[in-house]
């Protein structure tokens, strides 16, 4: 037996930088790729579609003066889209905080009928299809006008992450002791004072990761933007921009790359920069069993 | 709570914590209910209330031209659950969603199990490894599948590009438009899914961070010191893998699979981005937003995601009833 344990460690110690190597490459490359082709004149790619790597005197910004400036100027007009992306992701992001912070302190703190009943309401947010939603508030908005506003959006947005938001927010503040509440009371603070002068600071951490999170799940976000915002051009997202124009032919694929890596890059430096704290926010408790 | 009925304190005394007055515990009550109160208003308002509709409007004959007449007391009928499950294309595509939904499941756990026991013990540069196997997962999904789009493109790809230079296919291979693929393998002829294939193996890719993530997360609280018991009585990695980090791994296991199984069943934007849900790959929730966009019939597009909806209802039951690990009691 300790010779097969012997011949197993010698055989995955070559095994495991193996695997960790493929692992590296599959992931990143894709986005290496999108970064590669984003650089390159279109001409050269329809060539040459096999050649990852070009001499840096051929790199282009081209496609990136194409794809940012406005319609009006002959380019694509990501521009636009940006801070179309930013306002409703923004607005999201602060609204849920708004209405989760309340909600997880009340769903972790306070007793009151229902309270083990919200789980359910949740669950129906997950359980169901975005889809099914989506045919009556496609249907709502159209009769409220709200279809092709960044509004609606936001608000359908608010309620998709709100769940999540709650959920990751009353694991953190489940781990602050009562003890500082009762303190606190006795010091003669109201229960809104409390959240906000005591907890609220406690579970900055907690908060930030779940900004950050809500943030990535909106900018993101394409079914929804996709059914309210289509019509108008003036109206869409980076992600639908992007979707949109890659189903024609009119736009070259280069230039459609850089669209990506305008629509990647935010994510991306959010995520390595917050890399610790969201992966400890989405999977708190999971370690519990 | 009897105790606190027998002395009612007056209402200017503070409320003393642990003894849990009446009153204090009604003003907790209403408290609570008033903090949450926005959260339930907005997934009423935009959730629930919705569901309903869409139950509503299943049994109505609407169309988005109609709808201006459309209401809670228009007329109800069966026509569209009629019309739908006799549809040849519905029951095709419900099975496509769940070959789908079971594949992508599967592969993205396997992969995420993999990629936890290898990025287990720390070796230089984990962290930023770690970090770049998360990418997949975080990026946005219309910038991956457009990614992968051109990759895969049988006319400017890189994968069909290398495959005839370096792997001598005769001719380029459309990934995402084929359906099916004669594969010769060992002098049997196989027709595979292709289209099908390659979409799973694009929810594995981008989902398996997500298994990567909980299962690593849970692998770091494994104790010490119970490995290292079995190493030194001899055990080999596997039978250390089998005997000790399974059965602690098999709780976040299944929730994984239960999680991933719902995400997936009821996903939309991959297929629709990859594939636009032609090539045999038409899972349920396209075909929704077909009937919702392309033909206008609201009340047959309800109709098929209600389906959808008590399709995973009724899986979801099965497996608590029949497979699911028993859990004790949570919190």
């Amino acid at each position: 037996m300790a010779d097969r344990a012997a011949v197993e460690t010698r055989i995955l110690n070559v095994v495991r930088p193996i695997v960790i190597t493929v692992l590296v490459v599959v992931t990143v490359f894709p986005f290496l790729y999108m970064l590669l082709l984003s650089i390159r004149p279109i001409e050269e790619l329809l060539q040459n579609p096999g050649q990852l790597w070009i001499a840096p005197s051929e790199w282009t910004v081209r496609t990136y003066r194409e794809v940012l400036t406005s319609a009006d100027s002959g380019g694509q007009g990501f521009l636009k889209f940006l801070a179309n992306s930013a306002i409703v992701s923004v607005a999201a992001t602060a609204l849920t905080l708004l209405v989760s912070i309340p909600g997880a302190y009340a769903v972790s703190r306070m007793r009151f009928v229902g309270r083990r009943q919200v789980h359910f309401l949740f669950l129906a947010v997950y359980l169901f299809p975005s889809i099914l939603l989506a045919i009556p508030l496609f249907v709502l908005f159209t009769r409220l006008g709200l279809r092709g506003s960044l509004g609606g959006l936001t608000l359908v947005y608010i309620a998709q992450t709100v769940p999540v938001s709650i959920y990751m927010l009353r694991n953190y503040l489940s781990t602050i002791p009562e003890s500082l509440e009762e303190a606190a009371a006795i010091d003669g603070y109201s229960r809104l004072q409390t959240l906000r002068k005591v907890i609220l600071p406690l579970a900055a951490p907690a908060v930030m990761a779940n900004a950050l999170y809500v943030f990535m799940i909106a900018w993101n976000e394409f079914l929804f933007a996709l059914l309210f915002l289509v019509e108008d051009r003036a109206d869409w997202t980076v992600s639908l921009g992007l979707a949109q124009l890659s189903g024609g032919i009119e736009v070259s694929k280069t230039v459609l790359m850089a669209g990506s890596v305008v629509l990647t890059l935010p994510i991306v430096i959010i995520f390595f920069a917050a890399e610790r704290l969201l992966t400890e926010g989405l999977t708190a408790g999971a370690d519990k069993g | 709570m009897s105790l606190a009925t027998e002395t009612p304190p007056r209402p200017e005394e503070r409320p003393q914590p642990g003894k849990k007055p009446l009153t204090a515990r009604q003003r907790e009550n209403r408290a609570g209910l008033a903090y949450l109160s926005p959260t339930l208003i907005v997934v009423l308002v935009v959730v629930v209330l919705p569901i309903i509709w869409t139950v509503m409007l299943a049994f109505q004959r609407i169309r988005l031209i109609n709808l201006r007449r459309a209401g809670v007391f228009g007329e109800y009928s069966m026509t569209n659950l009629e019309t739908v499950l006799t549809s040849p294309g519905f029951w095709s595509s419900l099975w496509t969603t769940v070959v789908y939904t079971v594949g992508s499941t599967f592969g993205s756990i396997v992969l995420g199990l993999i990629a936890a026991l290898a990025l287990r013990a720390p070796f230089r540069g984990r962290t930023l490894v770690r970090a770049s196997v998360l990418l997949p997962y975080v990026a946005p999904v219309v910038a991956v599948t457009f990614v992968w789009n051109v990759l895969l493109s049988p006319q400017f790809g890189l994968a069909n590009d290398w495959g005839m230079r370096f792997l001598g296919w005769d001719r380029p291979i459309a990934f995402l438009s084929q359906r099916e693929y004669a594969l010769n393998l060992l002098g049997w002829q196989v027709d595979i899914p292709l289209a099908l294939l390659t979409v799973i193996m694009f929810e594995a890719w981008r989902y398996f961070p997500f298994a990567f993530l909980f299962l690593l997360a849970r692998l770091q609280a494994v104790p010490h010191d119970l490995e290292e018991a079995a190493r030194v009585d001899g055990a080999a990695p596997t039978q250390v893998f089998r005997h000790i980090l399974l059965p602690q791994l098999s709780a976040v296991i299944a929730l994984l699979c239960v999680l991933r199984f719902i995400m997936t069943f009821n996903k939309f934007d991959d297929v629709y981005l990859l594939t636009g849900g032609g090539a045999g790959t038409e899972v349920v929730s396209v075909r929704v937003y077909e009937f919702l966009t392309a033909r206008f019939d609201v009340g047959a597009a309800a109709a098929q995601a209600l389906v959808l909806a008590l399709g995973l209802v009724v899986l979801l039951a099965i497996y608590m009833r029949f497979l699911a690990p028993r859990v004790e009691g949570e919190d």
